[in-house]
């Protein structure tokens, strides 16, 4: 691929999607986009390239899209989930007893696993939940992966990887070869079409955001400018996850980790504390 | 280090499944049948059964009742590994007191996952 093709495509994807693709990643891009060629009828990658220079809407989203899609699946690393239930939610019920609401978003929810993970976590809780009214938004900047979180629908593999299997029997049924997930888990998650560099005001406030394994492709201003945009609709006492490999030292001010809690973040108001504090419910071994 | 018994009449299976298993640190033994299974089982308990479901002499479903009636029996952590993928199956293996169930074809990750799940790993 020749310098100047790379430097267009990595422009673009990064003027879009806020993706960095370096030098030494330029396989990604033929791997990923040479089915996109193909799809068009186009030799390879120099003339997709050549394409895309002058190319619509279309194209340009289907090269971003082939791009910035990630795998994703059921309870992925499962501490977060557990921590979830252990922590996070019981947290959340005493401090929204009297609204009895609350609103969680999985930010860049790919074919929708976290937000469904989440959803039937919440089911199994069942009695505690009668009378909440709770909202789980899922975004993506794939119209193709919303699609296939929307119906809910999972290959054999996909339902192997993290998801126990009394869950698959309980909330899963067989159609042909592939598995889908239940009618009323569906109902709990909506999914909407969002780039998380642009304003997130109209998504709403929520109290917890999962924006795990997301970061990582973004270079530092980016970072800091999502992390700042998502603290700006989390109330005071909202918590953020961000993925294993991630984190908000050095790049934002405006979460701090929360004590003994790895992976979840508390949002810091500007003029607040600069130590962190246990928010309640978050015991540090007295 | 963990043991894992392998129970599968595929002489391939077994050695895919014993190479994913040495790889995650368990040591293994091998049987053909249900009854192989029992047999060894009977003599010493693994933390952990593999185990396939359509087998001559004894089958997958057949082993888990009688190895849940034996003493000790309760221990072993069984993971299914199966071509039969419906819920039927599923459920019926639950009932009998499988802990995981792995549809075929797996791979590493696959085990891997259903491992931890469990507590395996």
């Amino acid at each position: 691929m020749r310098p100047e093709d790379f430097d267009f495509i990595a422009k673009m994807l990064k003027d879009r999607s806020g993706l960095v693709i370096s030098r030494d990643k330029a396989y990604l891009l033929e791997s990923r986009l040479t089915p996109v060629a193909r799809k068009r009828g186009l030799k390879g990658l120099d003339d997709l390239v050549a394409t895309l220079r002058t190319a619509g809407e279309d194209l340009l989203r289907e090269v971003t899209e082939a791009m910035t899609t990630n795998e994703s699946f059921f309870f992925r690393d499962i501490k977060p989930f557990d921590q979830f239930k252990a922590m996070v939610l019981p947290q959340i019920l005493a401090n929204r007893a009297q609204k009895k609401s609350f609103r969680i978003w999985s930010a860049a929810s790919s074919s929708g696993q976290e937000a469904y993970s989440l959803a039937m976590i919440l089911k199994e809780e069942g009695a505690k939940l009668a009378g909440w009214k709770i909202e789980i938004v899922g975004t993506d900047i794939s119209t193709e992966m919303l699609e296939k979180a929307k119906a809910g629908l999972y290959s054999q593999f996909e339902v192997q990887r993290g998801l126990p299997i009394q869950y698959l029997v309980k909330y899963f049924k067989k159609t042909n070869e592939m598995w889908q997930i239940d009618s009323a888990i569906r109902a709990m998650v909506q999914f909407r079409e969002y780039n998380l560099l642009h304003d997130l005001k109209t998504l709403g406030q929520f109290d917890v955001v999962f924006c795990r394994n997301v970061l990582i492709y973004f270079d530092q201003p980016t970072k800091s400018r999502v992390l700042e945009n998502i603290s700006k609709i989390m109330p005071d006492d909202g918590l953020l996850y961000l993925g294993g490999a991630e984190t908000v030292l050095g790049i934002s001010d405006r979460f701090k980790p929360v004590p003994d809690q790895r992976g979840i973040y508390s949002v810091t108001r500007a003029g607040g504390p600069t130590t962190a504090v246990p928010p309640v419910g978050f015991g540090t071994k007295a | 280090m963990k043991s894992c018994l392998i129970v599968d009449d595929s002489k391939v299976i077994r050695m895919v499944a014993k190479k994913i298993l040495h790889e995650l640190t368990f040591t293994t033994a091998e049987a053909e049948d249900g009854q192989q299974a029992l047999d060894y089982c009977k003599g010493t308990m693994p933390d952990a059964v593999l185990l396939d479901w359509n087998m001559p002499v004894m089958n997958g479903i057949d082993f888990l009742r009688e190895l849940r009636k034996l003493p000790g029996g309760d221990h072993p952590v069984v993971v299914f590994c199966t071509t039969e993928n419906d819920i039927e199956h599923i459920q019926e293996a639950i009932t009998a007191g499988a802990n995981e169930y792995i549809m075929k074809p797996f791979d590493s990750e696959i085990l891997q996952a259903k491992f931890s799940q469990v507590g395996l790993l």
